[in-house]
């Protein structure tokens, strides 16, 4: 009776709800189980009322004409908000550079932090202090964040990068004039990457040492030690950190808005900028609820494809 | 809801004076030196005036002006004093969002510049009451111009300026010709075009308020300004704002700067700038036209229509507007300090003359700025360096992107007006102005 | 390791690499404290200054000008509260999502992630409007909810992860020794669960305290978080750097601090895929 427990609940990973009990359990079974539901279920369905009532309202808003501009006129515009959203000019690029900004910052946070955490993974001098300093940037505010890389680093005359650039003998570069959308990955990557530095460190902690051990006195190679060990072992690290960047960077907006203001032209626009514009600049709740939607249509997609690339680390 | 009518009907109540409590004034404003000066000088309003007590938010003027609309929109009732400027005032006073002021004798309202005036108040009402007011003008170094043999009359053209920035222009020693905004934004480098585009005998709309984006003046005026950036103005200009550029012409880099007046109070104090003997000041360079080549801004007070706070809220309007405030000013913290461009009176003031190098300059300008007729053609709109429609934020920025792109070299200055003007005319159609 | 050679040149190139990274990546932060300590002038400076007399004027301002003491309590009140209770609502949901798991599980918490992804800022007028008929703008309250709700999803989903590595076989074990279910959690649950509840609580709470939008949104005299008194010196006319940096580095040195000390916690508590 209990190894059969066992046996139907202990297997990770496997898809839906394992084999049903022994009716000769079920009284027990059922007992122990819609108790701690109905326990639960008030959590979950507030979980639900809050998130779906925002929701709501932003789907009635993206439906009807709500310029805050104009109160008391709310007709009914059917798909109007949303096809002026989709007509904007920037409307793609906004789409591309949403992507290429999350897509580059998970690149350079995961191969980054990766190879931080393999470095400060076997002990060194000070490696205490070093954990603390690479966490720090996380919790900088991403405003000042923002406006730390434009001034102190990026600005091509007084910068931090000009300086080196010209101790080499180069001429500076203009990275918000030239690089814009480059600079902000920059900036939001820099801020990223503690947390994912963070992450893999702790995955390492749990490795397997004495494989680890064994291998090397096979006489493994550290490449070889990389792709057999170290990276499978990672692999669910990897992707929650992917999973939850995502969630983030999909709508960064404060770095944008304070350095480049989207420009030059569109070229760090992205799709959370694109609907401030219309939110908070042509006051227009109603696009700019419309805009919200579609940016959750373009995520699920997004998530969509990532299930498939690393769902199977997910669970 | 209880609670809430339960404060309301309390602060009804302390207004009409039969409690003894306090009333609390919420000021909404925005993080210039002069606002801050306010700030700390706020404990004379409040001795003077025991029963109000004023809580300030101060934001930057962005984030600002877009918690006051939402508020004054929704009617929040979060802000019993905003802090609004020349771009909203004609739009909510002509929607009736605003308090009229009427303030009594001994403010002396006619002492208040014409222009400012005008600029703040609809049909003859005045719906704001100005605080710090700015023009624009030119602030050249006198020394660099007297070296190249050069002088500028008082107001120069933009071919004289070009011709000083080229024989200025000298980047191995530090200098740079010329530095004008370029970061994108409707209050950013689109005043500052704006202004260019006036001077070249053009207007954002034509009486039937079709953009005129691919016009001759503004072709004209866009191609002046990117080669004279290119040639002759600092690297990273395309993302320099006034900020940027106080802090390269306080270090010396910048031969000429056309921006806000204001900038004259920081680069002629010697405490932040390394110039500060060495700095002329011109109007704002001509083209075609002198209309509109120097803008007009203000900084104003306003009442949200339907406070309950009224009588407190005149009370320190006319408070922080008045004669005596500027005089206090003055005494607490010098005269280089008053909030300028308000009044005839400060102009006057022979103190005020002797700190401040810039102001009959600055005087001159602001008495030439006119929003009501500010363009060479006809225009429907208020507004020298904007237009006064609330459709005109989002139209100033996405042109303004567009600029930005042609000075760094990314589009060609046809192509970018072309691109501003299919972004200009979308949301025109969309407002409903025309089909 | 004790068998190693004490120095070797592998630690040596090692422990040079790790320092120069380190300092590399943190330096624009060391710039920024740095730089509270400068005036305006000295701030701008080129080349930039590395000795310079430290000048403590700016603090004075800032808490002056701004009433640091009030913005950081409503920093403080806000971001905890709103971590302790989305971990009361969220530990429940996460563990019966871990535990009894069906078909919707996987479903559900896709949806709950996806909600996350829409921009704030398209979200704000429902939420504005919302909090405004409540009775709730500008008030402690009101953020403590919308930072809740913000991170109520994650908050799900990092607890549901770490208790999918919590065997089984424990929790039946106790449940067959007749344990109650309030037992169950608290015995053994708990102190299993404790490093994965403690390491999501940090992050939302460094989530939160971050969180500038909300907070500017929906806040005027009372209740602003630091995240948002920074708002208030990025002057379009006029330098502010000093000031700025100084606002900064007092807005986030509390949170900075919480974090250095906690680490190890932290380090602790995320395991994924170890057996305990």
């Amino acid at each position: 009776m209990f190894r059969l427990r066992i046996a139907a609940a202990g297997t990770e990973g496997a898809e839906g709800a394992a084999a049903p009990p022994a009716s000769r359990e079920r009284p027990r079974g059922e007992a122990s189980r819609t108790l701690p539901r109905a326990l639960l279920a008030p959590a979950v369905v507030s979980l639900f009322l809050w998130m779906a009532v925002p929701l709501a309202m932003t789907l009635y808003f993206s439906l009807i004409r709500y310029n805050l501009m104009q109160p008391g006129e709310h007709g009914f515009l059917g798909l109007a908000n949303y096809e002026f959203f989709v007509t904007d000019p920037s409307f793609w690029p906004a789409i591309v550079n949403t992507l290429l900004l999350v897509g580059s910052v998970i690149v350079i946070t995961v191969t980054g932090g990766i190879s931080l955490a393999l470095l400060i993974d076997e002990p060194f001098p000070g490696r205490g202090l070093v954990r603390v300093l690479l966490i720090s940037p996380f919790f900088v505010i991403p405003t000042v964040n923002a406006l730390l890389w434009k001034h102190m680093m990026m600005n091509p005359i007084y910068g931090v990068l000009a300086q080196v650039w010209r101790f080499f003998g180069a001429k500076p570069v203009d990275w918000m004039a030239d690089w814009p959308l480059f600079s902000v990955i920059v900036m939001v990557a820099w801020q990223w990457l503690p947390f994912a530095t963070l992450i893999f460190v702790t995955a390492l902690q749990s490795m397997n040492r004495e494989q680890l051990e064994a291998a090397r006195m096979d006489g493994a190679r550290y490449l070889q030690q990389l792709r057999y060990l170290y990276i499978p072992h990672l692999g669910r690290s990897i992707a929650i950190v992917v999973m939850i960047e995502t969630i983030f960077l999909m709508s960064v907006f404060a770095e944008i808005f304070t350095t480049t203001g989207g420009g030059p032209g569109d070229a760090s626009t992205n799709i959370a900028f694109l609907i401030f514009k219309q939110a908070l600049l042509n006051f227009d709740a109603g696009v700019a609820s419309a805009g919200a939607l579609l940016a959750v249509v373009l995520a699920n997609i997004v998530a969509i494809f990532l299930i498939r690339m690393i769902g199977k680390n997910l669970d | 809801m209880n609670l809430r009518s339960a404060v309301t009907v309390a602060v009804g109540l302390a207004v009409a004076g039969v409690s003894n409590a306090a009333t609390e004034l919420v000021i909404a404003t925005v993080n210039n030196g002069h606002m801050i000066e306010m700030q700390k000088l706020t404990k004379f309003f409040e001795q003077a005036n025991p029963d109000i007590k004023v809580k300030w938010v101060t934001l930057e003027e962005g984030v600002l002006r877009q918690r006051v609309t939402t508020d004054i929109a929704t009617k929040g009732g979060q802000f019993d004093v905003m802090t609004i400027g020349m771009y909203e005032t004609p739009i909510w006073g002509k929607k009736g969002w605003l308090q009229e002021l009427k303030p009594d004798a001994s403010y002396d309202i006619d002492d208040l510049l014409p222009a400012m005036r005008q600029g703040l108040s609809v049909d003859g009402k005045l719906y704001a009451a100005p605080f710090y007011g700015e023009s624009s003008m030119l602030m050249y170094r006198k020394d660099l111009a007297d070296k190249a043999g050069v002088k500028l009359p008082e107001q120069p053209t933009w071919q004289q300026v070009r011709e000083l920035a080229a024989k200025i222009h000298d980047p191995q020693a530090g200098v740079y010709g010329i530095c004008l905004r370029g970061k994108p934004g409707w209050g950013d480098n689109m005043a500052f075009l704006s202004t260019l585009v006036n001077t070249h005998g053009g207007q954002w709309f034509d009486m039937g308020w079709k953009p005129q984006l691919e016009s001759k003046p503004w072709k004209d005026a866009i191609n002046l300004y990117v080669d004279l950036l290119n040639k002759y103005g600092p690297p990273g200009s395309s993302s320099n704002s006034f900020n940027e550029i106080l802090a390269l012409y306080n270090e010396g880099k910048c031969g000429m700067w056309v921006d806000a007046t204001i900038a004259a109070s920081f680069i002629s104090d010697p405490k932040q700038s390394k110039v500060a003997d060495k700095v002329a000041f011109a109007q704002a360079p001509v083209a075609v036209t002198p209309k509109g080549a120097n803008w007009l801004w203000a900084w104003a007070l306003a009442i949200p229509a339907g406070s309950k706070k009224q009588e407190s809220a005149q009370k320190f309007i006319t408070w922080a507007t008045s004669k005596d405030y500027i005089k206090l000013v003055g005494r607490e913290s010098g005269w280089g300090s008053v909030p300028t461009g308000t009044r005839k009176s400060t102009y006057a003031n022979s103190q005020f003359l002797k700190a401040a190098r810039f102001a009959q300059a600055e005087k001159r300008a602001i008495d030439t700025a006119n929003p009501n007729d500010s363009t060479l053609p006809k225009s429907p709109y208020v507004g020298v360096q904007f237009a006064a429609i609330p459709e005109f934020q989002a139209i100033g920025i996405a042109v303004g992107q567009q600029m930005s792109s042609a000075l760094a070299g990314r589009v060609s200055v046809d192509e970018a007006l072309k691109l501003s003007q299919v972004a200009a005319d979308r949301e025109m159609r969309k407002a409903g102005y025309y089909r | 390791m004790a068998h190693r050679a004490p120095v070797s040149t592998a630690l040596i190139v090692r422990t040079a690499a790790a320092w120069i990274v380190t300092l590399a990546i943190f330096f624009p932060l060391g710039w920024l404290v740095l730089t509270a300590f400068k005036t305006e002038l000295q701030a701008i400076s080129v080349p930039p200054l590395i000795f310079f007399t430290p000048t403590l004027e700016n603090f004075v301002e800032v808490q002056e000008r701004s009433d640091y003491l009030l913005y950081a309590k409503n920093s403080v009140i806000t971001s905890v509260a709103s971590t302790l209770l989305g971990l009361a609502i969220a530990a429940p949901a996460a563990y019966s999502m871990a535990f009894f798991r069906n078909r919707w599980t996987r479903d559900v918490l896709m949806w709950m992630l996806s909600t996350k992804m829409m921009p704030a800022v398209g979200a704000l007028v429902p939420i504005y409007v919302l909090t405004q008929t409540a009775g709730l703008l500008d008030t402690r309250l009101a953020l403590t909810i919308v930072f809740m709700l913000s991170n109520l999803p994650i908050m799900v989903w990092m607890l549901y992860s770490s208790f999918r590595d919590i065997p089984h076989e424990i929790l039946e074990a106790a449940r067959m020794d007749g344990a109650t279910l309030w037992q169950e959690f608290r015995r053994v649950l708990l102190p299993l669960g404790m490093g994965g509840l403690f390491s999501t609580g940090l992050l939302c709470l460094v989530l939160a305290w971050n969180e500038a939008f909300w907070s500017l949104n929906l806040t005027a005299a009372r209740a602003g978080t630091l995240a948002a008194l920074i708002a208030s010196y990025s002057s379009p006319e006029g330098l502010f750097w000093a000031k700025l940096s100084c606002a900064s580095f007092m807005a986030i040195a509390p949170i900075v601090v919480f974090g250095w000390f906690s680490q190890r916690q932290l380090v602790q508590g995320l395991t994924f895929g170890a057996v305990k």
